[in-house]
């Protein structure tokens, strides 16, 4: 009981693979999960994390910076305009832009393009494990 | 010594060949950049592919197509032309044949009694529409020869901003398409309003309309989604302008190489030529001093001159 899973972004298949479990989360619709058997669904997603869990047990997480889902019969496609894997997280970046974020949102907090940055940058330690999300 | 004609020869040919080494080396890198554009053009493929395809099935589940960005005017009151060109030249007739298919929407436009708006990548169209004195829109430099999403976005957000809020109704995107290595070519196409989609929202399969669920909303999903395949499509052009650059300057590059070699094959040739005829020179020189000398050292067994005192 599995489902197929495509990750892809602009620049390049992020991931392709099987997960029996896929939980992400949809703007203003909170988390997800969809096993095989899930209703049609196509939803966007927020700047979070998305899991796949395989039939062992194993997580795998990527940070996606907004995008779709779309589930149909076992196939499910997440496209994202970013999608990066826990591991391929450069944490060093990931904590100077927040810092820069920061302070952009604390000079302007109506500065949107610096709070979707604020949120990526803050998500993707979060999945690389660095700093939890409070 | 050589002579002077020589020395003109020899310093042309030593200069022809610096040119080639250094189309040579052009010609040499732009080869390997087109394999990396295209890998890149190609590697972009599946999301445009796919973020397609959701919007397919986003029309045949019954989402309203309701979207400023596929509202269909019949008569434009001005039209958006968006054109990909390059930094740098030294890549053949690159840029020409965008511009040359620029200027005929210009014209089309102007003949539709249209107003029109230029947005410009590549420092090559910015340059040849400044010095013409049209009226350009925003233009982007820096971005035509390695194109990144981020900036198909910002380009894509200068022209959707344009239909949006201003009063053009049309935006034609003019790129090269890259067919293969041996092949690219200027391509227009209708980039707003979208048209695919308004025939699929039209034609309503209605099979799969039953049961899909949204998050938040159809009509929510598809907005957000519009503008991301805007992206992709821009995002796709450029890729493919890029590649098609390098193909174009690697062609280029190859034709001045072989021709520098041409050059330099007649060139030496010539100068072969002229030495070999100052050579001679000098020798029928020579031999005319040496029997001058020899003439006057005896006079006695000189034929001629015994015949020349005996008619005296």
């Amino acid at each position: 009981m599995t489902m197929t899973v495509e990750l892809v972004s602009p620049e390049e298949i992020a991931y392709e693979g099987v997960a029996k479990t896929i939980i992400a989360r949809t703007v203003g619709g909170g988390d997800i999960a969809f096993q095989e058997g899930h209703v049609p669904f196509i939803g966007t997603l927020a700047v979070w994390e998305v899991k796949l869990y395989d039939e062992a047990g194993q997580t795998t997480t990527f940070a996606v910076h907004r995008g779709f889902v779309e589930v149909a019969g076992s196939h499910v496609i997440i496209l994202s305009d970013m999608a990066e894997r826990s591991d391929e997280i450069d944490i060093d970046r990931a904590r100077a832009a927040k810092a820069s974020a920061e302070s952009a949102v604390a000079a302007n907090d109506e500065d949107e393009e610096a709070v979707t940055k604020l949120q990526r940058a803050r998500v993707r330690l979060h999945v690389s494990g660095a700093e939890p999300l409070v | 010594m050589p002579g002077a004609e020589e020395r003109v020869l020899r310093r042309r040919i030593g200069s022809v060949q610096n040119t080639k080494k250094i189309t040579r080396a052009m010609e040499l890198i732009a080869a390997t950049r087109v394999v990396k554009a295209q890998q890149r053009a190609r590697a972009a493929k599946p999301y445009a592919q796919k973020i397609t395809q959701v919007i397919e099935d986003l029309s045949a589940a019954g989402a309203s197509v309701k979207h400023p960005l596929l509202e269909q005017v019949e008569n434009p009151t001005e039209v958006a032309i968006v054109l990909i060109t390059s930094d740098r030249g030294l890549c053949g007739a690159y840029n020409a044949g965008v511009i040359k298919a620029a200027e005929r929407e210009l014209d089309a436009a102007r003949n539709e009694g249209a107003g029109y708006k230029l947005v410009l990548v590549g420092s090559k169209g910015r340059d040849y529409f400044n010095f013409r004195n049209f009226d350009i829109h925003a233009d982007f430099e820096g971005i035509s020869d390695t194109p990144t999403y981020e900036d198909a976005r910002k380009v894509a957000e200068v022209v959707t901003d344009l239909f949006e809020n201003t009063p053009v109704d049309r935006v034609q995107l003019i790129y090269t398409e890259f067919i293969s290595v041996g092949s690219q070519k200027p391509t227009v196409r209708r980039f707003l309003p979208l048209q695919s989609m308004q025939s699929v929202g039209e034609s309503g399969d209605a099979k799969a309309v039953a049961d899909v669920e949204f998050e938040p909303s159809p009509e929510g999903v598809l907005s957000s989604l519009l503008p991301r395949y805007v992206e992709a499509r821009l995002f796709s052009a450029l890729l493919e302008s890029a590649a098609s650059e390098h193909a174009n300057r690697q062609r280029a590059m190859k034709a001045a190489t072989d021709n520098a070699e041409e050059l330099i094959i007649k060139l030496t040739r010539k100068m072969n030529q002229v030495r070999q005829d100052a050579i001679t020179t000098e020798i029928m020189e020579i031999i005319g001093g040496a029997e001058a000398m020899a003439a006057g050292a005896d006079d006695d067994n000189d034929p001629t001159q015994a015949e020349l005192e005996r008619i005296a």
